[in-house]
């Protein structure tokens, strides 16, 4: 069954991708979405057995892969609730975006060729979740950065679309320089990369006494504790930069230049989730180094804040959704970061659903209003694009949270995102306190950049050209559909799965439940408390994110609806601020001029001054130049060459043998 | 053991093939049909008579196989051949890629069609030769007479700067190669034989050492090529016609790696101990200074060069760090780098043929045109990359964990190679086929035809496949390389400087 879940996609892609003429691009879109259906289906029976009825953790062999010495890393699916976790998501989502572009891409010359690279994203993912050691890890980890960058430079004739893709691969290498780097740790603290060996050692090797020397890294000499530190920061990088965390995320907007079934399938539910995977795969060896998670913690807390600020200007409408990504991607790693990795899943989970529903609702406006994606020239679609509109405010409702706290009455973002802020508030790590009062002011951010985009794409006059609103159409039910499914995981994910993910069954000892749904897939150390008390929080714990969302909810009312002209307004009066925010906070402006031309100038310096200057006028050319001072031109060179070399070795080889005659018999 | 001599046969059946071929008279395009079959014929078939090599190998074995020895000169020198798991892949590798070769030479090369052939027929058969040369003297004539047919190869059916490539080539290689002559007097001097095993067996004096490790070095170096001695690659390559920079790109550059393998780790143990660092230190600069180099090219194929010197860099580290992880990855980026930058250059020969230029700026936008040729060329610049999945990256790996456990700063440096290598690649090829089809001279241009597909589709499987399935590599190489660790650290231990760094 796994073969199936694994391997569907794969074969999907090849089908599609070798065979698009036989097939054509029905055919194709047919077979690839038929596939990927199978395989979600499959993927529900493998969470029912693994995560509720509680089968067993086991490892399925597919094949040798890099074995030398005593390094090992086989082809092999680790199968545990965090796996199949992971597979309900990557397989739920990307069938339905499969579907959805049957719709979305119809007018499109170049079907087939899409369809493959969203079934060839979708296996690698499923690589990256199924894998039972880091390198096969890494291959799903760049194999999804391959498909990414093939979807996001999709349309190929544009620029931008080739600028965005190059971009996202090479900050995503940037990351991967740090998970290669803790890979190798890895190997050499603990003689293994696969996870079953890592984790039965981890325990023993932190807790052995410090002191000795175990890694000198660039010169630091490091004992136990340390050397873990620097292991789990250096894989921590992977993770920012697959997530888009703050420092690494500049590629993540530039990323919306692909279709936007893409951004809604790679740039919100799975791929970028990556990185909170790894962690809360890791979780085992990340719980013995608490520097670790306060650095999780912090990096987390500023991500979400600082895309929070970010979102709060953006015209583009996926622009707004995509920062809200990359903020919320930070709510998880804050959980993870406090040891709420229980929490981070299941925001994961449930972010997967609103998130891709917002990207594809989004989509389904921008269908509408020809190919627009600036929300300055929308406006009062609620009346002629009813369905998407009801979709659009079910994404943003789950995405705010709304909910009653103290109940089980709420959205699917409700239950998990106050699950973090929660889980904040108790951590016990230095960063957690700055985490949670970030955290809560990013609610407050959210809500009001969510329900900025509700009322410039649906309220108010519309802005947009006569003609534009002429044509404007509901999307047809192909795209549809996918909405009404993502809309139900939105309301009631959070309800439904609570119980499962998070432990609250009613009556009991929920840390009981807890594990027994994750089991060893999520590790929490003895010292690790959050589980325990973060039910137990403060009223005005409970209450601040609602809070929080209700003032953002009003502000956007405010600004938006009741006096338009505000923004403007608070925009002339702030330049600086404004233009701070508009900018991105200028990164992409400082890693230009940090990294890109320093690199372009200095491959220029090398190459003319190094290689052609130093090098050569000291070595070929120079003596060149002397051979010909002193030959004075009597050898022609241009047929001398050959004989010359030819001569030389011919004496050599003469004068080896006749010396070795003599010298043999001497 | 094996009672025909199928080392001979395989590295002679070139040999005469070209004999075959010299007696035609060239009069119209029959005779050049005759010709190219023959040639084409003859390296199918030497690849053929190799699977059997590879076929009888015994992957359990450490020691050389398939030995041929006859005495040559009395009492100095013998026709000494065979193959271990370090030479043998080689070998299949030179006889796989040669077929290839002469196909992609069957319509661009259109003059002295017999000469031409003739000299690649000769460079297979010294190839081979240096792959499995037991004995000093036989390995140093295949190993110098090899760069007469190449360096003929870029001299007279190269571009417009050909002769100031082939000067370089020149001057390089042979300053590089009286050195290693003289080095290898001095090793019969001491040790009164040429016979490769019993060298391997002998230990030099430490002092001795490291003056025979100097002059070796002078001639790998050039060969692999190192930072410094680089600079005649990127010309050679541009000037050499694209049968030629496969070769030189996929086999010839191999030679530098096979003899630190060969000569300089086991003979001279004390001496490759000691200048480990200063390997390590030009490896490292190798891959940042050359990568940030191909940045910035402007015209192909001196991008693609360049981004070998990046690559061969990863192998002297990876030799160097003289641990199995090290090794092993070094001699997998060798052979994954024959079939990626040997498919590179067929790649970059395919748009040369149409257009006849290699500036990156006449191109752009080929997508529109050529999408089975953009699939291909984007999968080869992957590997190159060193994406998992592909052969590229399962040496590369393996060669900076080796570096990790031999010191953590070569590892950091090395893995900024990968970053770089994105940018370079991806850069390139958003350059040459993405964007749309603006230029008014490519408007017509066609997508692979036939034979090129014959060609480049093959690599394409194997590049995928062993990036999948390494397994029937290391697999062959385990075992010798094993050895040549365990002789190499036995050789420290004695002379009482068992290396921390490299132990294991």
């Amino acid at each position: 069954m796994y073969h199936a879940i694994v391997f569907l996609p794969l074969l999907g892609f090849l089908v599609a991708g070798l065979f698009p003429k036989t097939l054509g691009a029905k055919g194709c879109e047919y077979i690839t979405t038929g596939f990927m259906i199978i395989a979600a289906v499959l993927s529900w029976v493998a969470f029912i057995s693994v995560g509720i009825n509680g089968h067993a953790t086991e490892v399925v062999e597919v094949l040798r892969w890099v074995n030398t010495g005593d390094f090992t890393a086989n082809w092999n699916f680790r199968i545990d609730t965090l796996t199949v976790v992971m597979l309900v998501v990557v397989n739920t989502v990307s069938s339905l975006v499969h579907l959805y572009s049957i719709g979305y891409m119809h007018h499109d010359p170049h079907r087939p060729r899409f369809f493959a690279y969203l079934s060839l994203f979708t296996f690698a993912m499923l690589m990256l979740v199924t894998s039972d050691n880091l390198l096969q890890m890494f291959f799903g980890w760049e194999g999804v950065g391959l498909a990414s960058y093939l979807l996001i430079g999709f349309w190929f004739k544009k620029p931008s679309a080739n600028a965005a893709a190059m971009k996202a691969f090479i900050v995503n290498r940037v990351g991967d320089f740090g998970f290669a780097l803790g890979i190798f740790g890895i190997y050499l603290l603990f003689g293994s990369i696969e996870f079953s060996t890592i984790f039965a050692s981890v325990q023993g090797f932190a807790s052995a006494d410090g002191g000795e020397v175990v890694m000198n890294f660039l010169g630091y000499q490091l004992d136990n504790h340390s050397a873990l530190t620097i292991v789990c920061l250096l894989l921590f990088m992977g993770a920012m930069g697959k997530s888009a965390q703050f420092l690494l995320h500049t590629w993540l907007p530039d990323a919306m230049e692909g279709p936007t079934p893409v951004s809604a399938l790679i740039h919100a539910a799975t791929m970028v989730t990556a990185g909170v995977f790894l962690v809360a795969r890791m979780s085992p060896v990340f719980e013995y180094s608490t520097t670790a998670l306060t650095v999780v913690t912090a990096i987390g807390a500023i991500t979400a804040f600082f895309a929070a600020t970010v979102g709060l200007v953006q015209n583009d409408i996926k622009r707004v959704i995509a920062y809200s990504t990359c903020s919320q991607l930070g709510y998880m790693f804050v959980a993870l970061g406090v040891g709420a990795y229980g929490a981070a899943v299941f925001h994961l989970f449930t972010h997967a659903f609103f998130k891709a529903l917002l990207f594809l609702g989004a989509g389904s406006v921008i269908h509408a209003v020809s190919d627009e994606q600036d929300m300055r020239r929308m406006g009062g679609l609620r009346k002629h694009i009813p369905k998407t509109y009801w979709m659009m405010i079910i994404g943003t409702v789950a995405l705010t949270g709304l909910g009653i706290p103290g109940t089980y009455l709420g959205t699917a973002g409700f239950f998990s995102k106050d699950a973090i802020i929660e889980s904040a508030y108790v951590g016990q790590n230095a960063m957690a306190g700055f985490g949670f009062t970030l955290l809560v002011v990013a609610a407050l951010f959210t809500s009001f950049y969510s329900w900025r985009l509700i009322f410039m794409t649906f309220f108010g006059k519309p802005r947009a050209s006569a003609d534009v609103m002429g044509h404007i159409h509901e999307s047809p039910n192909v795209m549809l559909v996918p909405l009404y499914v993502l809309a139900i995981g939105a309301i009631f994910a959070g309800f439904a799965f609570y119980g499962l993910f998070m432990g609250h069954e009613t009556g009991g000892d929920h840390e009981t439940f807890y594990n027994n749904f994750w089991r060893e897939a999520l590790f929490a150390g003895p010292d690790n408390h959050v589980l325990h008390e973060y039910s137990k929080v403060p009223l005005w714990v409970k209450w601040s994110p609602f809070a929080a969302m209700l003032f953002g909810f009003i502000l956007a009312y405010i600004f938006y609806i009741r006096s338009p002209h505000l923004p403007k307004e608070l925009a002339r009066q702030h330049p600086g601020l404004y233009q701070f925010l508009l900018n991105k906070w200028y990164f992409d402006e400082l890693y230009d001029f940090l990294f890109v031309r320093p690199a372009k100038w200095l491959g220029k310096f090398l190459w003319k001054r190094g290689d052609g200057w130093v090098i050569d006028r000291l070595g070929p050319d120079g003596i060149a130049a002397r051979v010909n001072d002193v030959t004075d031109r009597v050898v022609k060179l241009q047929s001398g060459y050959l004989y010359h070399y030819a001569f030389a070795m011919l004496i050599g080889i003469a004068a080896l043998i006749t010396w070795a005659m003599f010298g043999g018999a001497g | 053991m094996f009672d025909f001599n199928i080392l001979t046969i395989t590295t002679f059946l070139p040999l005469v093939g070209a004999l075959m071929i010299a007696p035609i008279t060239m009069d119209g395009d029959v005779s050049k049909r005759n010709v190219r079959n023959v040639a084409l014929i003859t390296t199918v078939a030497t690849f053929f008579f190799s699977l059997i090599i590879w076929y009888n190998f015994d992957n359990s074995q450490s020691g050389f196989q398939m030995v041929e020895k006859s005495e040559w000169i009395p009492g100095f020198m013998s026709y000494h051949m065979g193959v271990d798991g370090i030479s043998m892949l080689f070998v299949i590798l030179t006889t796989f890629l040669m077929p290839f070769c002469i196909l992609a030479s069957w319509e661009s090369v259109d003059t002295r069609v017999k000469e031409y052939m003739i000299a690649f027929l000769l460079l297979e058969t010294f190839m081979i030769g240096v792959f499995c040369a037991l004995d000093m003297v036989l390995f140093y004539i295949f190993f110098e007479a090899g760069l007469i047919p190449m360096y003929l190869i870029i001299g007279i059916w190269g571009g417009k700067r050909r002769v100031y490539a082939s000067y370089k080539f020149f001057l390089y290689t042979l300053l590089g190669s009286v050195l290693m002559l003289l080095a290898m007097m001095a090793m019969y001097w001491e040790a009164g034989t040429t016979d490769i095993p019993s060298l391997l067996a002998y230990s030099f004096p430490p002092e001795m050492q490291t003056w025979l490790w100097l002059a070796f070095f002078a001639s790998f170096a050039v060969k692999m090529p190192m930072w410094p001695v680089h600079t005649w690659l990127p010309d050679a390559h541009v000037e050499a016609p694209t049968a030629g920079s496969v070769v030189l790109a996929a086999i010839l550059l191999k030679m530098g790696g096979y003899g630190f393998l060969r000569f300089s780790l086991p003979m001279f143990p004390l001496a490759s101990a000691d200048f480990a660092p200063f390997v390590f230190t030009l490896s490292i600069i190798a891959i940042i200074y050359t990568s940030l180099v191909a940045l910035m090219q402007e015209d192909i194929k001196k991008l693609i060069a360049y981004s070998s010197v990046a690559h061969m860099g990863y192998v002297t580290l990876g030799i160097f760090t003289a641990n199995i992880y090290g090794i092993q990855g070094g001699i997998y980026q060798m052979l994954s780098h024959g079939l990626v930058s040997g498919a590179l250059f067929l790649c970059v020969g395919v748009i040369y043929d149409r257009m006849h230029t290699r500036e990156i700026a006449a191109y752009g936008g080929l997508v529109n045109r050529m999408p089975k040729y953009a699939v291909v060329f984007l999968i080869f610049t992957m590997a190159n990359v060193g994406l998992p999945g592909t052969s590229g990256f399962v040496g590369e790996f393996l060669v900076l964990l080796g570096a990790f456990k031999v010191n953590t700063w070569l590892a950091f440096f090395a893995t900024t190679g990968v970053i770089l290598s994105a940018a370079y690649a991806l850069w390139l090829y958003r350059r040459v086929v993405f964007g749309s089809l603006e230029k008014e001279s490519l408007k017509s241009i066609l997508d692979l035809s036939g034979r090129e597909k014959l060609i480049i589709f093959p690599l394409v499987i194997l590049v995928i496949f062993f990036g999948v399935y390494p397994s029937p590599v290391f697999d062959v190489t385990e075992a010798s390389v094993q050895a040549l660790i365990n002789n190499y650290q036995a050789a420290l231990e004695a002379a009482g400087q068992g290396s921390t760094a490299a132990a294991h």
